[in-house]
């Protein structure tokens, strides 16, 4: 590997009004390494590239872009992408209702800008699509394709435009492993090609996989760059850097939690597609959750756990439905929403800001939202009771707030989360399925979720937690269902299950 | 700094009603005082009855999410309509009322039902509504106006030249003691749940601009008496008024139902999953805004003492401006009803103001086109500032 430095920031300052968002960063980036960017939530990495891509123009930082050799001063997306500097956000930036061609060059039409030319187009948009190894046509619609594949269609699109630097900011937050490893390894095989890429990632366990070097940003400056082959590339290690201190146990433990009767049971759950009547979701689903018990769900992404969940909670998914629901031994009929929270279930979705909370209410309004007759009388609402509500919530989860008059769309993740489990934990709920509950946060926020799962358990309450990491599944649960294109395939106990062992559940059992 | 930023915050927060307090000044200023006249201030809420009326209910159909209703203006004229020929007929006022209210109900729940159940987009149901009954209103009145002259109905919906609450010097002297006895009351409940949060230990309002909110809406009160006092004394449009603004107020600041307006324009797959009946809530508002069509219809037709093909006629815009002007979120899920009675105050100055100073009727709709882009461009900004 040459040790040529493409790329050097010196002495990056950024600030916002009333805060430092970088201070004096310094950060390097050697020609054709994978370099990962790592920090919790806020500590400055998002704010670092969007000065390198130039969305943050000249003159709103002070400090020096070296590239290639030359200082840059962007003022635009387009003069850092003229000179190879691609930047692929975390949201896809695809239209889903255009083929994959028409994305591919969108604001980079091949022709003349009155006449497209649709052969180049095209015949161009394939090659790019080998070369990151999808074999679709490139007259395929977006929205046909899955996400796994549409993050490929993003790298795609920034090859062609000619990128020498490719910054990816949570490639794989929402694909699932097997989709993630296939991103990854083509950003290696690039990398073989002279490609220079720069990933941020909350996934430690693939930025140690991936990176060459790995650096570290804490409120708003560069820790530390680890270098492969020279330092520590534990996951363990580089959470000590991103959180300032060694965090002992990642999964704090319960201690005296009983575990009681079962609280709920679910039979024979059988959950059809709501559009494609014919495509089954949840196949002939058995399980139960006892009193004081964490439930973990494992399994891939699109492996029917989410489906699974809101189709019991009051039939918020699907259709055709059939089974049954027993909570304390008598079934029970839950026929929208309203009646599921009335039996005592809860469900906290995976998409906080889309299902979850109301961004433009404040913390008031929104953790009472679920159970709004209990801050009210004959339908009017005590306002000081519900402000009560709010506060003892806010003290309880330790949500970091000024007050709860804010609105929740100012918070941050880890904030909106214990925000939403508040809402739901104020509906008094014997049983919580917590979908993802820690998606999206930081190491340190998703410690403080983890105790208050604890809390929740030891207060008599069941937890179904469904997650897609494993660790936490694993650090977390009292017992372990994996679940695999619709159907439960193995049950472990808390104690006895490992990765492989999850994994090669799900692998026995994948058809293709 | 930060006095600068405390200062952006308080405009903000106070905008509109900088803005009425700018306009009204203005507007006095150009035309040498005439603006404030007790007659013009009694005008100002005869005139714009149907404005407040319509742009309250209009208020919860933009809360569930920017869904406006087109229809209100041929609705309005199809109730006045059927309403004023029954009292031409000499059909006995309280027959013909429930008539028009019934059809207004009626024709909100039609709506309603496709928008909530079937989900028709509510742009398109109400563009129907607006032809379907603008229609039917020219069929009953075979195209021709319909004089309305019971004076008992003309007098309790505000019309004709007696609709005031009692007479002489009776109703003056009774307009000052409604006028004392609403800022007693204001004054007394705001104290009272002060001094109530205060004892439960909660943070309240500073004292300062406590006291300023609370004497500048006793002056605002006493100052419309004392006007209104030198004229005939408290229009009986008045009450329908403040029955309206008072019941939809306290619903939506207070009410569980309100609430659930609010978190459907806030985020509707968030509310349904919180145990929100989301149809309920979209079949409740369209339903509203037609019972409250059929209310502005009696208004109108009582103001006009006649039912006309015409009425009601770009109406819509009147309301649906109103809400915009006075904050509320072309995307759903904010806005108050105090917001918008001051956006539709604000539309009514300009008017007002406008029409005494002679200037030509087109000119005045460029102008009012102007300030609701205005008001919604500086809430587009304020808002970019912020996040």
């Amino acid at each position: 590997m040459s040790e040529k430095i493409l790329l050097e920031m010196k002495n990056i300052t950024k600030e916002f009004p009333g805060v430092k968002a970088l201070d004096d960063v310094n950060f390097k980036v050697k020609e054709g390494s994978i370099h990962a960017l790592v920090g919790e939530n806020g500590a400055g990495k998002s704010t670092l590239m969007n000065v390198l891509s130039g969305i943050y123009p000249y003159g709103t930082y002070t400090g020096d872009i070296v590239y290639d050799g030359e200082v840059c001063r962007f003022s635009k997306i387009r003069d850092s992408e003229a000179k190879g500097i691609v930047i692929i956000h975390q949201e896809l930036a695809l239209v889903p209702d255009m083929t994959i061609g028409e994305n591919m060059f969108l604001g980079n039409e091949r022709g003349k800008s009155y006449a497209i030319d649709w052969t180049t187009t095209y015949t161009e948009a394939d090659k790019y699509l080998r070369i990151v190894g999808l074999s679709e046509s490139s007259h395929t619609l977006i929205r046909d394709i899955g996400v796994g594949k549409q993050q490929l269609v993003e790298i795609a699109k920034a090859l062609s435009k000619h990128a020498r630097l490719l910054i990816l900011d949570e490639p794989t937050s929402s694909l699932n492993e097997s989709d993630s490893q296939a991103l990854l390894d083509l950003l290696i095989r690039l990398k073989g090609e002279g490609l220079t890429s720069i990933i941020i990632s909350h996934k430690l366990n693939e930025v140690s996989y991936v990176a060459d070097d790995i650096t570290v940003v804490r409120d708003g400056q560069t820790i530390e760059t680890l270098v492969k082959g020279v330092d520590d590339f534990s996951e363990d290690r580089i959470i000590k850097g991103m959180v300032g201190r060694e965090i002992a146990d990642r999964f704090p433990k319960r201690h005296g939690v009983e575990i009681g009767d079962t609280a709920m049971e679910v039979k024979d759950w059988t959950v059809y597609h709501p559009v494609y009547p014919d495509k089954k979701v949840v196949d002939n689903v058995n399980f139960y959750v006892r009193k004081g018990e964490v439930l973990g769900i494992s399994g891939l992404m699109g492996a029917g756990r989410t489906e699974l969940a809101m189709s019991i909670f009051g039939r918020s998914y699907g259709s055709s439905i059939s089974g049954q629901v027993f909570l304390n031994g008598k079934e029970v009929k839950m026929t929208n929403s309203k009646s599921a929270i009335k039996q005592g279930l809860a469900y906290v979705t995976e998409d906080r800001k889309g299902n979850g909370l109301i961004l433009s209410n404040t913390i008031r309004e929104n953790t009472t939202l679920a159970n709004l007759e209990g801050v009210s009388t004959a339908g009017v609402i005590d306002f000081d009771k519900e402000y009560a509500v709010a506060e003892e919530y806010r003290e309880k989860l330790r949500t970091k707030t000024p007050s709860v008059e804010q609105l929740v769309g100012n918070l941050s993740g880890g904030n909106q989360q214990k925000v939403l489990l508040a809402k739901w934990m104020f509906a008094g709920p014997d049983v919580l399925i917590l979908d993802e509950p820690t998606r999206g946060i930081d190491v340190g926020a998703k410690y403080e979720i983890y105790n208050i799962i604890n809390t929740l358990v030891a207060d008599g309450k069941s937890v179904i937690m469904i997650s897609s990491e494993l660790p936490e599944v694993l650090g977390m649960s009292d017992r372990i269902y994996v679940m695999n294109e619709g159907r439960f395939v193995a049950e472990f106990a808390g104690s006895e299950a490992t990765q492989e062992g999850i994994m090669a559940a799900i692998l026995k059992t994948s058809n293709d | 700094m930060k006095k600068n930023s405390k200062l952006l915050g308080f405009i903000q927060k106070y905008t509109m009603i900088i803005a009425l307090v700018l306009v009204v000044v203005i507007f006095s200023i150009t035309t040498d005082g005439k603006l404030l006249f007790a007659q013009n201030i009694n005008n100002l809420i005869s005139q714009n009855a149907y404005v407040f009326v319509l742009a309250t209910g209009m208020l919860l159909c933009i809360l569930t999410g920017g869904n406006i209703d087109l229809s209100v203006g041929s609705v309005l004229c199809f109730c006045g309509a059927v309403g004023g020929t029954l009292l031409s007929k000499n059909t006995p006022i309280i027959l013909a009322v429930l008539a028009m209210l019934g059809i207004g109900l009626a024709i909100g729940a039609w709506q309603a039902f496709w928008i909530a159940y079937v989900r028709v987009p509510p742009f398109i149901t109400t563009l129907s509504g607006m032809l379907v009954f603008r229609g039917l209103a020219n069929v009953v009145l075979d195209a021709k106006s319909v004089r309305v002259s019971n004076e008992v109905y003309l007098k309790i919906f505000g019309g004709g030249a007696e609709c005031f609450i009692l007479k002489g010097e009776a109703a003056k002297t009774l307009c000052l003691v409604v006028g004392v006895a609403a800022i007693v009351v204001f004054v007394g409940a705001t104290l009272l749940s002060r001094i109530n949060r205060a004892k439960k230990g909660y943070t309240v309002e500073k004292f300062v601009p406590y006291i300023i909110k609370t004497v500048a809406i006793s002056a605002v009160i006493a100052f419309f008496a004392y006007k209104l006092s030198q004229f005939k004394g408290l229009p009986t449009v008045l009450i329908w008024i403040g029955l309206v603004v008072g019941t939809y107020s306290y619903i939506t600041s207070k009410t569980t139902i309100g609430r659930h307006f609010y978190a459907v324009g806030g985020n509707e797959k968030a509310a349904k999953l919180s145990g929100i009946n989301t149809n309920r809530v979209y079949f409740l508002a369209y339903t509203s805004m037609g019972m409250l069509a059929a209310l502005s219809a009696m208004l109108v037709v009582a103001r006009m003492a006649s039912a006309t093909p015409q009425a009601g006629e770009s109406y819509e815009m009147d309301a649906i401006g109103s809400c915009f002007i006075g904050g509320a979120s072309a995307y759903g899920g904010i806005g108050t009803v105090p917001g918008v009675i001051i956006g539709a105050l604000l539309m009514g100055v300009i008017n007002m103001g406008m029409s005494i100073m002679g200037v030509d009727m087109n000119y005045q709709k460029v102008v009012k086109g102007l300030v609701l882009l205005a008001a919604v461009i500086f809430d587009v900004a304020t808002k970019k500032k912020n996040s």
